[in-house]
């Protein structure tokens, strides 16, 4: 095989990476527009704090001695959910749930301000630098000659694809199976209908916050781990892809969501490989545009009937 | 008080401390050894408890406090101050067109240098409120990347200076035309989709914009950005100390008088007060025409507008692309007053600005605009000392702003006839 194809599959190993990870915080976007349909700008800050969370976690349990990593990333996932699932807790009870049933620029403006909220205050806590942690998880496979270029997975890079399927198949499981899941649909497919039936919408919109906010502090952990770099303006670019990625596959679908992810990932991959990464960001919105332009639900989004 | 208020309040004081207290009571520390966590200064960890105390409290007392701001609310949107239509007042209008006009003339005589310089920059901000409010006020399309326009406007200017030595006078059109044009591509693929959708693209739009100038080195100069562009003149004289080329006037000379930095000022606001009056006529005058009537209609009911016969499409991309064209000319006047431009200038934050501007002024309403405009560049000014906690404080104004008084300040009214009920 030429080295051309070795070249080629890294990008897309890399592509897969980054954009399983978007997917996980598109999750968050295209559930809460499922249900409510206004987009929860500070999604992204969500995200930026489960790094912070996971970063606290895991400096404060290397600083007690414990190197087991199970243990170290156990921790972390937890602590992180639980912060970020009272952070998008409370954002939906302070910012939106007060403006629901309105104007729908409203509770999209009031979302920025969040965003801008969160952004600054965990700026003013913990400073604007960047934060950096060596990596926990070491080493990879090789595949390829080992005299010209030759194709590396990480273990990290593992560590994210394991972790992504298995929070997609909880998240799956827990949408068709449980009875919180059968309300959360039932909402996203009429919620004053479902709000007659005696479903607390109250509640699975609070829910549907609280794992958006989970799913985007496992991508936090993840991301901060794979990059081992932090700051506070983070939240703003990742969540802006996440959105497109929510966006490309069409916002409310969460299958849509986990493809749109990886389309994203991939395409900024091969063009930061290819081309220059400077540009990957102008390509991907230039994606976000052309897809919309032919289909403006997007991939897998259903076309929406406008009634009077 | 009872019982249970007494747990919520319990419950949502736990919450706010496991919000807060790790963020603001430690801190991450880079060290040689590695990453360490440390105790933050006792002014964060103050913060904390004043925060849990607060929350305890307001939870505790929640029902009698929201009987209080429910009795403001109410009142509020029953007969809450709102601006009357020009066409019910107009001599007020008329008379407060001609004291607003007096006030801007007189005030670089009578104001301090560094006062008239914030004027200058104020009118700016009035400017680029004004026409993000013909986009999203007025034809209730949500643009998150406007600051986009504004960043072609000021780099027409900057490059048409710098390579071509082209005046203000001269680019201020072709800003416009060029910021109008950008507009009216980007429009025209996606103001067919709908307002959440809109908003994103056009942010993408946006943050495209600036990181292309930050990497097209050879014409933009990349991060460095532009320097040295010069400053507007009247009718070809210069208003340096020396003149730039052989054949240049300066303005002092002209006139026989003794050369003064502050003329400068004095002439850029004057130049900014004229394009300002002119933003101001044009968009009264395009609102009275069909055009206008068509953006606040299609705002209101776009379907009722379709089966009515109005093309959404055209008239949507209409004030996309007139909203444009004014930060394009606000772009160029910007570059013109600061003589230096980058793409730190244009960042996400600055279109937030813009829109929170519309946002508090009331959508639709100029001099609410013009005011909030006012008050959000004037502000940060006065309060220098707690410049550190300005955005933070922006942020929590657009949220609380939303849930009080999401009309805005002064919202416009218009004259209407409505059925009257039973």
């Amino acid at each position: 095989m030429s080295e051309q194809f070795y070249y080629f599959l890294q990008q897309i190993l890399n592509g897969v990476t980054i954009g399983s990870t978007y997917a996980l915080i598109a999750i968050g976007y295209t559930m809460v527009y499922g249900i409510i349909g206004m987009i929860n700008f500070a999604h992204g800050e969500v995200y930026m704090i489960g790094s912070y969370a996971a970063f606290f976690v895991l400096a404060g349990l290397a600083m007690l001695g414990i190197d087991s990593l199970v243990l170290l990333l156990i921790a972390a996932f937890a602590l992180s959910i639980m912060i970020t699932s009272a952070y998008g807790w409370s954002i939906e009870r302070v910012a939106y749930r007060p403006l629901r049933g309105g104007n729908r620029l409203i509770p999209l403006i009031s979302a920025i301000g969040m965003s801008i909220f969160l952004q600054n205050f965990v700026r003013l806590a913990q400073g604007s630098r960047d934060i950096a942690m060596p990596s926990l998880i070491t080493g990879g496979w090789t595949i390829g000659p080992a005299d010209a270029f030759n194709v590396t997975l990480s273990y990290m890079q593992v560590v994210i694809f394991v972790v992504t399927f298995i929070s997609m198949t909880v998240l799956t499981a827990f949408i068709s199976k449980s009875k919180m899941g059968r309300a959360c649909r039932a909402c996203a497919e009429d919620i004053g209908m479902a709000n007659l039936l005696g479903i607390n919408t109250n509640k699975v919109i609070s829910i549907t916050f609280v794992i958006g906010a989970a799913l985007a502090a496992v991508a936090g952990v993840l991301l901060s781990m794979y990059y081992g770099v932090i700051n506070p303006y983070l939240g703003f670019m990742a969540g802006l892809k996440a959105f497109t990625a929510a966006v490309l596959g069409g916002i409310g679908s969460i299958p849509g969501a986990v493809l749109g992810g990886l389309i994203l990932g991939i395409t900024e991959a091969i063009t930061a490989g290819y081309f220059s990464s400077e540009y990957k960001d102008v390509v991907s919105f230039g994606l976000l545009c052309f897809v919309l332009l032919f289909m403006p639900t997007g991939i897998l989004g259903k076309p929406e009937v406008e009634k009077v | 008080m009872s019982k249970s208020s007494f747990i919520d309040a319990l419950i949502a004081s736990v919450v706010m401390l496991i919000l807060t207290s790790w963020l603001l009571g430690l801190q991450l520390d880079n060290q040689p050894d590695g990453l360490r966590i440390i105790l933050n200064d006792a002014a964060h960890t103050t913060w904390v408890i004043v925060g849990v105390i607060l929350v305890f409290f307001t939870q505790l007392f929640k029902a009698p406090i929201s009987r209080v701001f429910s009795g403001i609310k109410s009142k509020g949107q029953d007969s809450g101050f709102k601006l009357p239509a020009p066409e019910e007042k107009p001599t007020l209008y008329r008379f407060l067109t001609i004291a607003a006009l007096a006030g801007l003339l007189i005030w670089p005589f009578v104001a301090s240098r560094g006062a008239v310089d914030l004027a200058t920059l104020t009118l700016i901000y009035v400017m680029l409120g004004l026409g993000l409010n013909v986009v999203v006020g007025l034809a209730g399309l949500l643009d998150l990347g406007y600051v986009g326009f504004y960043a072609v406007g000021a780099y027409t200017y900057g490059i048409l200076n710098t390579y071509f030595g082209v005046g203000f006078w001269t680019a201020l059109p072709i800003a416009g035309c060029l910021a109008a044009l950008f507009g009216f591509l980007l429009g025209f693929p996606v103001l067919r989709l709908r307002g959440d959708y809109l908003a994103i693209v056009t942010l993408g739009f946006g943050e495209i914009i600036r990181i292309m100038l930050n990497n097209m080195t050879d014409l933009t100069g990349g991060p460095n950005g532009i320097s040295q562009i010069d400053k507007p003149t009247l009718f070809g004289l210069e208003f340096n100390r020396r003149p730039s080329s052989d054949e240049a006037t300066l303005f002092h000379d002209f006139f026989g008088i003794d050369y003064s930095s502050t003329y400068k000022v004095i002439f850029v606001y004057l130049a900014a007060v004229l394009l300002v009056v002119l933003t101001v006529f044009v968009i009264n005058r395009l609102l009275r025409m069909p055009i206008g009537r068509a953006w606040e209609a299609l705002r209101e009911d776009e379907i009722a507008c379709r089966s009515l016969g109005l093309n959404p499409t055209i008239i949507k991309l209409s004030a996309f692309t007139i909203g444009a064209a004014f930060a394009g000319f606000a772009g160029s006047f910007f570059a013109a007053r600061q003589g230096f431009i980058s793409p730190e200038s244009f960042t996400f934050i600055e279109s937030a600005i813009i829109l929170a501007i519309v946002v508090l002024g009331g959508m639709g309403s100029q001099i609410g605009v013009i005011l909030a405009a006012i008050i959000m560049t004037i502000l940060p000014e006065m309060a220098r000392e707690f410049n550190e906690y300005r955005m933070l404080m922006f942020g929590l104004m657009m949220v609380f702003m939303m849930i009080w008084r999401p009309q805005g300040l002064l919202p416009m009214t218009r004259p209407k006839m409505e059925m009257r009920n039973g």
